[in-house]
């Protein structure tokens, strides 16, 4: 396969350029340098479609999920991605939570948690901070309160409590 | 002049002539409505420690972060609309106040605060009915229900929509109309409004331009 040359195959010295003499241009294409992994990339485990599990995944690098998980997700220090196609039916504790796919369960999130437009959670979400996109199903509930950070400064509301039992404004005639 | 100059004074003129900013970014943002109840609620609502809300709309990202992270509130969201759509397209809208009827899962007086916004309007009388019975049985008492209530009759033919309601300030939200399966209601006038929270009081109610009423209801102390 021509991406995974074998390289006892390869020439040993490349063949030489066309234009041996001809200085490189300032921009030119850089020579090909084997590229170390990234941070993210090295610590990113991949879940793919067709698997899956039943019962407690738990660990510490960050995750991202495809397939299905049916039990109990413990990341407490790292990142889960759950993917567009992927069904969570699980109890989810992580540092962050990025849901496109469908979660059935609470989701508590040390940091955030985001639900993108395709995403959708039924469950309860506690974290300091929650993005829900537009598109995106929820239902349960959200407390920003337990997951660590307390609120930003409150709203002054200056309205100063009604009377009660006022009677209703004048209106449509049914 | 460069050609970005001239761009950029055509643009800045050009949304000065329509108030500030693009049609298109004021359709996608919702259009303004000044809101005076929607103020008291949150009076209501910051008096009290650890509040904790039922939204009955759709789930808004903005409305999430004003109330859980500015207000500090616990919120609940069951986005009635949905039920509302899926009893349309299975022609069990004549069921309604049955479907409606436990749909409230929560506890008795467990809830500080209820935002129905515009929900009754697709109700009718009956299922308002259920519906604001349950909504008082988890109030609290002295919690606060704030909806918007139509006062015309809904526009003959108009494709079914619901608003989108987001909240910008305390007196400033905004609405933008969302597809619906099931089409307004005949507006409720203000007795069957009365009856249908009968186990509240009108505590506040105004009367918007777009001649929509506000209305804020308290459930009594005991």
């Amino acid at each position: 396969m021509m991406w995974k040359r074998d390289d006892s195959v390869r020439p040993s010295q490349p063949p030489p350029p066309a234009q041996p003499a001809a200085p490189a241009p300032a921009q030119a294409e850089p020579a090909y340098v084997p590229r170390t992994p990234t941070h993210t990339e090295r610590d990113m485990v991949q879940i793919g479609k067709s698997v899956v599990i039943k019962g407690e995944l738990s660990g510490s690098e960050d995750l991202t999920i495809e397939g299905q998980v049916e039990g109990k997700i413990e990341l407490r220090q790292n990142v889960l991605n759950i993917g567009p196609n992927s069904k969570i039916k699980a109890q989810i504790f992580a540092k962050q939570v990025v849901v496109q796919g469908e979660v059935i369960g609470n989701v508590t999130a040390s940091e955030k948690v985001d639900i993108r437009d395709a995403g959708s959670v039924d469950g309860d979400i506690t974290s300091p901070k929650v993005a829900i996109a537009e598109g995106a199903h929820f239902r349960g509930s959200i407390d920003m309160q337990r997951g660590g950070a307390k609120p930003t400064e409150p709203v002054k509301v200056s309205a100063a409590p009604p009377v009660p039992a006022a009677a209703p404004a004048p209106a449509a005639k049914a | 002049m460069s050609e970005s100059a001239r761009g950029g004074f055509a643009s800045r003129f050009l949304r000065w002539g329509k108030g500030g900013e693009g049609r298109g970014a004021r359709e996608e943002r919702g259009e303004p409505l000044t809101t005076k109840a929607f103020g008291r609620f949150l009076a209501y609502l910051t008096a009290r420690e650890g509040p904790v809300l039922l939204d009955l709309g759709p789930v808004v990202g903005q409305n999430v972060a004003f109330f859980g992270e500015r207000l500090g509130c616990k919120l609940f969201v069951e986005d009635l609309f949905v039920d509302l759509d899926r009893a349309a397209k299975e022609g069990r809208g004549a069921e309604l106040p049955d479907l409606l009827r436990g749909r409230i899962t929560r506890e008795d007086a467990s809830v500080d605060g209820v935002l129905v916004w515009d929900l009754f309007d697709h109700l009718d009388r009956p299922a308002a009915a259920v519906l604001g019975e349950e909504l008082a049985r988890v109030l609290r008492p002295g919690g606060v229900l704030l909806g918007f209530f139509a006062s015309g009759a809904p526009t003959p033919g108009a494709s079914p929509t619901h608003m989108r309601y987001q909240v910008v300030d305390e007196k400033t939200i905004t609405q933008r109309p969302a597809p619906a399966a099931r089409p307004r209601q005949p507006a409720l006038n203000n007795r069957d409004i009365a009856r249908a929270f009968s186990g509240l009081t009108v505590s506040e109610s105004f009367l918007m331009r777009s001649q929509v009423r506000e209305i804020l209801f308290r459930k009594p102390q005991r």
